[in-house]
C-alpha cells in the first residue's frame, strides 16, 4: 500500500515536473520572440502594433500547456506563451508579423490576429469577448457530431469581462453546458483604464454564481499555480463539469502595445506582488524544486530559443510580401457569386 | 395544395435538415414553440437535437454558428426580427464575414432575418436592413420576392459556402402563395423578368415587387407597358439584368422598402448610371421609404412605405419626360 502511494506521488510529481518544465520553456521563448518583437518595431522592421505578453507568460503558458492538440484555443493579446505551448510554431508568428506572404494570414491581417481555425487555433478579431461564443459554437458542434473528450479555452482580459459578448457567451455555455474554460488574465489594466473604472464586484471570479459555471482564483505571477488551476479546469470541463471561468490576478509589466510606454501604471502595483516578473518566479520555482539547473534554463534553453527565433527571422526576412497585382481581391469563397464574374 | 410564402420557408428547412445532417436551427424559440412565425413548426420534433432554442443573444447566437461552421456544419439561425440582428451585427459583419477572406475556412452560415413593415409594427419590428449587410465584403444578401423563390433560395442560401443573410419579408409570409413548391429555379445572383414591358423598367425586389407588379396592372389599363425586374438577390447584385431591361425600356424606376440615404435602389441608379447612361430617355429615379423611423400606426405606417399608387405615380411622371 505504501509503496503504491510512493508510486503514485512520484507519478504525480513526474508529471509536475513535465509541466513545469514545459511551461517554462515556452514562457522563455515567448519572453525572446515578445522582445525580438519590440526590437524589430523600434527598428522600424514591423507594420502596425506589436502586443507583449510580459507578466502575463505564466498564465498564458499554462493554459497552452494544460490542453491537447486536438482542443480549440482563442488565445488574446498577450498569449505568446500559451500559442507556443498549444503548438504554434514561431513561424506562425513572426511571418504574420512581418506581413510574409507565406503566413497564415498572408498579409491580410498582422501581429496577434493570426491562427488556423481547423487545428483548433483560433484568429481573434479586434472585438473583446467576440471570439468566446466562437468557441462554443466549435464546441457545441463537436457535440452535435458526437465527438467527445476535447474542451476549448478562451482568453481575455478584465477589460473584456463588461462587454455584452462576454455575458452573452458565457451564459451560452452555462446554458449548453459546455466544456468551455474562459481564462480572464487580470492584469488591472484595459488599455490605461484601471479595473476601478471597468467594473464595480470585489472580484471578477465572483461573476460565476451569477451564470451557474465553476470557479478559479489563481496567482497569475506564480507558475505552479497556474498549472494547477489550469489542469483543475481543464480536467473539470472535460469530465463534463460544464464551463469553468479562471481568474488571475497579474500585472501587465509592459504598455498596452509597444507604443505605449503604460506610464499610467500605479508604481505601488509594480512594486508589490503583483508586479514580480513570472518568469523569474517560474525559474527560481525550477531552481528549488531542482528540476532545471541554472546552466540550463539560463544558457542552454535561452540560446536554443535565441537561435529558433533568429533562424525564422532570417528565413521571413527573405520571403515574399503580399503583390497586390497577384491578390485575388474577393472576400467570398463561392467563386461565381463574386460579382463581376461568372 | 396550397403554399405560403411562410410555408415554403418552413419547408426549405424541413429539406435540408433532412437531406443534409449538417443543418441545425438555432434561434429564440425556435425550438418546441416552432418560431415567432411558425417558420420552424414541428421541425424541434422531427429532427430532435438539431432545432435549438437560443437565450436572447444574438451576438453570441452568431458567434456560436461561425463556430460550427468551422467545424465543418451548416448551421441557420433565425433572427426573430431582422431588427434585432443589429445586437447581432459585429458577429456577422467582422466574424462571419472576413472569416474565409482571412484563413481561408469557409463560413456557410445562413442567418435569416424576418424584415420590413407590417402595419402596427413599429419601428423595432419593421426594418430592412439589407443594405447595410451588403455593404459589407463577404456576406451574399437575397430578398426573395416570391414562394418559390422562398423555397429554392433557402435551400440554395444553405448550400453556399459564404454566409448569407436570407431576408423573408413578413408581409408575404401568409399572404403569398403557390400550388407547389418549385422543381427548378433561377440560381442566387440572378434577377428575373417578373413581368415583360417596353416603356420603363421597375427594379424592385423583396414585397415591393407584388406593388410594382400591382402598379404596372394600373398603368397597363392606362395603356403603359411597365417591365417589372425581381433583383432576387441584392447582393450580388445582377447588373447585366437591369441594364438589358433599360436598354429595351431607356426608362428606370428603381423601388424599396428600406430609408433613401443610400442603400440598394441608389445602388441600382449609380450602376446604370454608369454602365448604360446611353442607354436613358429619362432621369432614372428611385423612390424609397420616407427617412423616419417606422411607423407604428397604420395610417401613418401605409404612409411611409412606397405603396402601389406612389409607385404609380412615381412612374407616370418618368413616363412623360
Amino acid at each position: 500500500m505504501l509503496q503504491a502511494v510512493t508510486e503514485l506521488c512520484s507519478e504525480t510529481a513526474e508529471v509536475a515536473r513535465e509541466s513545469h518544465l514545459a511551461a517554462f520553456r515556452c514562457m522563455l521563448r515567448a519572453r525572446l520572440l515578445d522582445d525580438k518583437l519590440a526590437a524589430l518595431y523600434r527598428a522600424g522592421k514591423i507594420h502596425g502594433g506589436v502586443f507583449l505578453g510580459r507578466g502575463q507568460e505564466a498564465l498564458s503558458a499554462a493554459v497552452g500547456v494544460s490542453l491537447n492538440k486536438t482542443d480549440v484555443f482563442a488565445p488574446l493579446i498577450r498569449d505568446t506563451a500559451g500559442r507556443l505551448a498549444f503548438g504554434e510554431p514561431v513561424l506562425d508568428a513572426v511571418r504574420t508579423y512581418l506581413g510574409s506572404a507565406l503566413g497564415p494570414m498572408r498579409g491580410r491581417d498582422g501581429n496577434v490576429h493570426r491562427g488556423t481555425p481547423r487545428t483548433g487555433l483560433l484568429p481573434m478579431i479586434s472585438h473583446l469577448g467576440a471570439m468566446v461564443s466562437v468557441v462554443n459554437g466549435m464546441l457545441f458542434a463537436r457535440r452535435l457530431n458526437r465527438v467527445t473528450g476535447t474542451v476549448g479555452a478562451a482568453c481575455l482580459g478584465d477589460g473584456a469581462t463588461s462587454t455584452g459578448a462576454f455575458h452573452e457567451a458565457l451564459n451560452q455555455a452555462a446554458v449548453e453546458q459546455l466544456p468551455l474554460i474562459l481564462v480572464v488574465a487580470n492584469n488591472q489594466y484595459a488599455y490605461s483604464t484601471p479595473t476601478e473604472r471597468q467594473f464595480a464586484c470585489h472580484d471578477l471570479v465572483d461573476k460565476a454564481a451569477g451564470y451557474g459555471v465553476e470557479s478559479h482564483a489563481v496567482d497569475g505571477t506564480d507558475l505552479t499555480e497556474c498549472l494547477r488551476t489550469m489542469s483543475l479546469a481543464v480536467g473539470r470541463a472535460r469530465a463534463g463539469g460544464g464551463p469553468q471561468l479562471v481568474v488571475a490576478q497579474l500585472l501587465r509589466l509592459c504598455g498596452h502595445a509597444e507604443h505605449d510606454d503604460g506610464a499610467y501604471v500605479d508604481p505601488r502595483l509594480k512594486n508589490s506582488a503583483l508586479g514580480r516578473d513570472c518568469l523569474k518566479v517560474a525559474r527560481e520555482i525550477l531552481l528549488r524544486r531542482q528540476w532545471a539547473e541554472a546552466h540550463q534554463m539560463d544558457e542552454v534553453w535561452r540560446e536554443e530559443a535565441v537561435g529558433e527565433i533568429d533562424q525564422a527571422i532570417a528565413l521571413v526576412q527573405r520571403e515574399p510580401a503580399p503583390d497586390p497585382f497577384a491578390e485575388e481581391w474577393t472576400a467570398l469563397s463561392t467563386r461565381h457569386l463574386i460579382e463581376g464574374q461568372e | 395544395m396550397s403554399l405560403t410564402y411562410l410555408d415554403a420557408i418552413r419547408e426549405a428547412q424541413a429539406h435540408a435538415l433532412r437531406d443534409d445532417p449538417r443543418v441545425f436551427i438555432y434561434g429564440q424559440d425556435v425550438g418546441a414553440f416552432g418560431g415567432a412565425f411558425k417558420a420552424t413548426k414541428n421541425l424541434a420534433r422531427e429532427f430532435p437535437g438539431r432545432v435549438l432554442d437560443a437565450p436572447i443573444s444574438e451576438d453570441a447566437i452568431v458567434g456560436l454558428a461561425v463556430g460550427a461552421a468551422i467545424e465543418g456544419l451548416r448551421p441557420i439561425v433565425e433572427m426573430q426580427f431582422a431588427d434585432f440582428s443589429t445586437v447581432g451585427f459585429n458577429q456577422i459583419v467582422n466574424q462571419a464575414a472576413t472569416l474565409f477572406w482571412r484563413t481561408q475556412v469557409p463560413c456557410p452560415i445562413t442567418v435569416r432575418l424576418p424584415f420590413g413593415g407590417t402595419s402596427g409594427a413599429g419601428p423595432f419590428h419593421s426594418q430592412t436592413p439589407e443594405a447595410i449587410y451588403a455593404h459589407f465584403p463577404g456576406i451574399i444578401v437575397v430578398t426573395p420576392a416570391t414562394v418559390e423563390d422562398a423555397y429554392s433560395m433557402l435551400l440554395e442560401a444553405v448550400a453556399i459556402d459564404d454566409p448569407v443573410i436570407f431576408c423573408e419579408h413578413k408581409l408575404l409570409y401568409r399572404h403569398l402563395k403557390a400550388n407547389a413548391l418549385p422543381t427548378e429555379a433561377l440560381p442566387i445572383g440572378k434577377a428575373r423578368i417578373a413581368r415583360q414591358g417596353r416603356d420603363l423598367t421597375v427594379v424592385a425586389y423583396s414585397a415591393m415587387v407584388q406593388d410594382a407588379l400591382e402598379a404596372a396592372v394600373e398603368l397597363a389599363a392606362e395603356g403603359w407597358e411597365i417591365e417589372v425586374v425581381d433583383l432576387r438577390s441584392v447582393k450580388p447584385l445582377d447588373t447585366d439584368t437591369v441594364i438589358a431591361s433599360v436598354a429595351r425600356t431607356g426608362r428606370l424606376l428603381c423601388v424599396g422598402e428600406a430609408w433613401p440615404w443610400g442603400g440598394v435602389t441608389a445602388e441600382v441608379v449609380a450602376r446604370v448610371m454608369t454602365e448604360g447612361f446611353g442607354l436613358l430617355d429619362a432621369p432614372p429615379q428611385r423612390l424609397n421609404a420616407k427617412d423616419t423611423p417606422v411607423p407604428f400606426h397604420p395610417n401613418l405606417w401605409a404612409a411611409h412605405r412606397p405603396t402601389v399608387r406612389a409607385i404609380a405615380a412615381a412612374a407616370r411622371k418618368i413616363l412623360r419626360q
